[in-house]
């Protein structure tokens, strides 16, 4: 029998995982133990303290570059940029989820298993406080979303993914209102979701059986054992590549990429708006995070193999996301497509084989969160008597009815279309930079192309809110609680600030765009 | 003097003077156009002493500055001007102020606020005193799209009839060019080491075909800006929709954004191609000449008639440009200053007119000199200017756009000599239509149109008129400054010009 050795453990360089998978579990604690009327200040709270906590420790832990507990989890460069961004962004989106005065007793329903649109849904649609399960769910999400991007291995990465995923699942079924759409985006997310992670399994034991065989090295799915693979494995590459693609293909339906995207609109459009801002922002990030690692680490040497592949993948997804926004007519979908074009802008830089690549992409992934998160925030306040008017015919001469929340959302409406002076300019600058300087012209040719054909859904919406004369069916827009509007300001500040100095934090990810392995 | 930082301060001028009347309170309308007014006039003391300071015959690029701005890219806040800009720079603070003046009530008839429009106003001037003054191609490509912003709103909030279609048709084409260029800025930032100084750009080798690329994508852009045929068709739209101070403004100003991006981007940074592209070039300038014109006779609305004359100028400077001789070359930048003038005049008249009458259609005129005949006086001059009648500016620079194109390439010449008689039939029969013949007795019913110019507008075109007659006269002044610059870009391409030609005159000795 071998002596089995435990593997070392660096718990400082674990402590925001380790933070947040804690505090998630005594979030379940307290929805047991803690009175009904203090939990959602409690929860809120203990939430955000687990959120800042961890934040403080990815600062504290900024130099580390290890690998630890037996080559599962690397912290990295990337790994705590990502993390970082995760965090603050997830710190925007708690905001969100905790706002309660915009509507009463907050976005989220109170009891989820009554039936919908029965009498009992009536009656709990009238305004009991929504269910405080949510701060647990969000937190569980954002520590699979921590490990998701520091997982050092392709099984880490598959728990982690899970991790993340179920609540977010769950979450996508507990809107207060329209609740049928609401279940109906859960389930779909649910099914897709579940088949996509099958995929990604399946991805991993392909892999696992190309690394077999290699002199002086045993079979493993960490991503040194599978790098090494790629150079001299003896066995058939029909299996990397046939792993390589289904792993892709599980990254690739999270990332929101054509053409696994078809679950996108209708799940951004179901969800409750601020976990739709959060699976927008914080989901990006992470799933973009894994394919960063999985292909600039593990299969770094089949570049030449997976980038026309990939490359298509990214055209496909642009033209998709931009052709498809055009025809939009409810907001929260236009941003869904505008989201899934993102994700093909994003691909650009990934497929970008150098650190600035890397650097492109991470800056690119915090940038958009802050915007993406601050339009959520906007389309929560836009509401009318049976909660928030989506619909664009109903933003018509918003403009005139509330110059600041429009003129807000203008803001961000050029910045998704990328005008100089927000930060959309500089990512997609950083993006198609690196790809144009590997020799990626097409890349950034689609990207350019496809920019201007999303440009018209964007300028839909300003000429909607400004250039249209309100009529009796314009909503006002609500006064924001206090968490919305924090949350409000911090995206919308960022989305300026990125765009005008984006200079520190540009060098904070060019610093940070080594991985170890 | 030449120390003091003249080109940041004037783009952030207008900037903080926009904030300011942004902020002031709606109800006080008057205060926001004094402010408005003030503060342009302020920015134009400023140009007039930067003109002052500006050493004919030294430094090709002057006044330039440079603070870091994203090192990890080589981006930077650097600013110089060479003469063409400097003509330009002028040219916007001498416009501005007469604009926000001749626009004084123009916002009231919208409903909107009007602080707003005279701090987008502003903020047009910012970004447009930026986009001359940027020696760097990522800033000058940052203000080259940012200028957008303001002139849609102004377009699609203040503008008239079709108002939605124009603003949205307008930001996406300039958009389409723009995004080009934005690729062809990456793809020579890529090529050329990582920098965005325009200095140092100019000195780098493109392979030929980059080249090309690269030049195209630049092209694109400026030639939709501009624009030149076949790319012209958003600015009749724009033009005919726009309130008419914004619309001098984007004719007499935003569109030399183009020409002037030519002369400073695609001719220096890749002249090989330039020079590979020019037939091509020449040929839409030639098309742009005649095809436009023959429409700005056809036309029935007043701006979009003043818009599509202009694309028939941007055809002559088309031409100017890549004629390649120094002669074509200052006529071109000189006509750049003059049909702003010239057209910014045209545009301020034709508004007076219609703001009068309620329509901007010329069937809806007929005699008004006989109500108003000094306003009937400018608009005759105006288009006089217009047509290139000597004594007047942009006579000036058509002839040297002429004779500069005729020295190396006749037939051009030739053709482009067409486009003046077209531009006197359509000048003179709009000028006939509109304010001479038998009064239109709808025309008398209408009680604005019984009143003449006020003060305000003798003031609006009175600096114009004289400018454009002293200029006709005795433009050395201004040529003085644009040749050196134009001679530099000249080199640039490595076109030098033909030697005078004496082979007859020996002949007629033998």
């Amino acid at each position: 029998m071998t002596e089995l050795k435990l593997p070392s453990i660096d718990y400082a360089a674990l402590s925001p995982i380790l933070i947040m998978l804690g505090v998630a579990l005594l979030g379940v604690l307290v929805e047991a133990f803690v009175p009904r009327r203090h939990r959602h200040l409690t929860q809120l709270s203990l939430a955000l303290v687990a959120v800042l906590g961890a934040l403080v420790m990815v600062v504290f832990n900024a130099d580390e570059r290890l690998v630890t507990i037996g080559g599962a989890i690397a912290v990295d460069g990337p790994t705590l940029f990502l993390q970082g961004a995760i965090l603050v962004l997830a710190a925007m989106a708690l905001l969100l989820i905790g706002e309660r005065s915009v509507e009463r007793g907050g976005a989220f329903v109170a009891q989820a298993a009554v039936t919908a649109e029965s009498a009992d849904d009536r009656r709990q649609a009238e305004g009991s406080n929504g269910t405080t399960e949510v701060y647990p769910l969000t937190t569980f999400a954002i520590g699979g979303m921590l490990i998701f991007v520091a997982a050092n291995d392709l099984l880490t990465m598959f728990i982690a993914l899970e991790v993340f995923s179920l609540p977010l699942y769950l979450l996508c079924a507990l809107a207060r209102r329209r609740r049928l759409l609401s279940q109906e985006a859960a389930m779909k997310y649910f099914l897709l979701g579940a088949y996509a992670s099958a995929f990604f399994l399946f991805g991993v034991a392909l892999v696992y059986g190309f690394t077999a065989g290699m002199p002086n090295r045993t079979a493993g799915v960490d991503l040194a054992t599978v790098h090494a693979a790629v150079k001299d494995s003896p066995a058939s590459p029909v299996l990397l590549f046939a792993g390589m693609a289904l792993l892709a293909i599980g990254l690739l339906f999270k990332a929101a990429a054509a053409p696994f995207h078809v679950w996108t609109p209708d799940v951004y459009q179901g969800a409750p708006t601020p976990v739709t801002a959060f699976m927008a922002a914080c989901t990006k990030v992470a799933a973009f995070g894994a394919l960063l690692r999985v292909f600039h680490v593990a299969f770094a040497d089949a570049a030449w193999d997976f980038t026309p592949i990939l490359g298509a993948v990214a055209v496909l997804t642009m033209l998709v996301g931009a052709v498809l926004a055009v025809t939009q007519t409810d907001i929260k979908r236009l941003l869904a497509y505008s989201s899934i074009a993102n994700a093909g802008y994003l691909l650009v830089g990934v497929l970008a084989p150098t650190g600035e690549g890397v650097a492109g992409t991470m800056f690119y992934l915090a940038a958009y969160g802050f915007s993406v998160l601050a339009a959520f925030a906007v389309v929560t306040l836009v509401r009318d008597a049976d909660g928030e008017a989506t619909h664009l015919s109903r933003w018509a001469g918003l403009g005139r009815r509330s110059p600041f929340y429009a003129g807000v959302f203008t803001f961000i409406l050029l910045a998704f279309a990328g005008i100089p002076l927000t930060s959309g300019f500089m990512s997609k600058f950083a993006v198609f930079g690196p790809a144009l300087e590997n020799g990626q012209a097409w890349l950034v040719v689609a990207g350019v192309l496809t920019s201007m054909v999303l440009a018209f859904p964007y300028l839909r919406v300003v000429v909607m809110m400004w250039l249209s004369e309100p009529g009796d069916a314009t909503p006002t827009v609500t006064v924001p609680g206090g968490l919305t509007a924090t949350a409000l300001m911090i995206g919308v500040v960022a989305t300026l600030v990125l765009g005008v100095l984006p200079a520190p934090l540009l060098d904070l990810a060019t610093d940070a765009a080594t991985f170890v392995r | 003097m030449s120390d003091f930082p003249f080109l940041s301060v004037l783009t952030v001028a207008p900037l903080v003077g926009a904030l300011v009347v942004a902020f002031l309170p709606r109800r006080r309308p008057e205060l926001a156009k004094q402010v408005a007014l003030g503060w342009s006039l302020l920015v134009l003391a400023l140009s007039v002493v930067m003109w002052v300071s500006f050493q004919v015959g030294g430094d090709r690029l002057q006044f330039r500055e440079s603070y870091p701005w994203i090192p990890t890219w080589g981006v930077s806040f650097t600013f110089a001007a060479d003469g063409i800009a400097l003509v330009m720079l002028m040219l916007i603070a001498v416009l501005v102020p007469l604009v926000i003046l001749a626009s004084w009530h123009d916002a009231e008839s919208s409903k909107r606020s009007v602080p707003v429009y005279f701090a987008l106003l502003l903020v047009l001037e910012c970004t447009m005193i930026g986009v001359f003054a940027a020696a760097d191609v990522f800033l000058f490509y940052v203000f080259f799209e940012v200028m957008l912003v303001p002139m849609y709103f102004l377009i699609g909030s203040y503008g008239g009839h079709q108002r939605q279609y124009a603003a949205v048709k307008f930001f996406l084409y300039s958009l389409v060019g723009g995004l080009f260029m934005l690729a062809a800025v990456i793809g020579l930032w890529v090529v050329g080491g990582k920098t965005f100084d325009w200095q140092a750009l100019t000195q780098v080798d493109i392979s030929t075909g980059t080249e090309r690329w690269l030049f195209l994508g630049f092209f694109l852009a400026f030639a939709i800006k501009a624009p030149f045929f076949p790319f012209h068709t958003w600015l009749p739209d724009a033009g005919g929709a726009a309130p008419a101070g914004a619309a001098a403004l984007l004719v007499g100003v935003l569109d030399k954004v183009g020409t002037f991006g030519i002369l400073r981007y695609c001719l220096p940074l890749f002249p090989e191609a330039s020079k590979w592209f020019a037939p091509w070039a020449l040929a839409l300038g030639l098309i742009g000449i005649i095809y436009a014109a023959l429409l700005a006779v056809g036309q029935s609305d007043l701006k979009r008639l003043v818009s599509y004359t202009s694309i028939a100028h941007f055809g002559f400077i088309g031409v100017g440009i890549f004629a390649f001789t120094t002669q074509a070359g200052t006529g071109a930048v000189l006509y750049m200053l003059n049909h702003g003038l010239a057209t910014g005049l045209l545009f301020l008249v034709v508004g007076m007119l219609i703001t009068r009458r309620g329509s901007a259609l010329i069937k809806d005129f007929g005699g008004a000199g006989k109500l108003v005949p000094l306003l009937a006086g400018v608009l005759f001059f105006a288009g006089l200017a217009s047509l290139a009648l000597p004594g007047t500016a942009p006579f000036v620079s058509e002839f040297l756009v002429l004779i500069g194109t005729f020295t190396v390439n006749k037939p051009v010449a030739v053709i482009a000599t067409l486009g003046i008689i077209l531009a006197a039939a359509y000048v003179l029969w709009m000028v006939q239509r509109t304010t001479q013949g038998t009064l239109n007795p709808e025309l008398a019913t209408v009680e604005a149109m019984r009143r003449d110019l006020s003060l305000r507008e003798k003031v609006v075109v009175a600096p114009l008129i004289a400018l454009i007659v002293l200029l006709g006269f005795y433009p050395k002044p201004v040529t003085d400054v644009i040749n050196p610059a134009v001679q530099a870009t000249m080199q640039d391409v490595g076109k030098s010009d033909p030697a005078p030609e004496v082979g007859n005159v020996q002949e007629a000795s033998r």
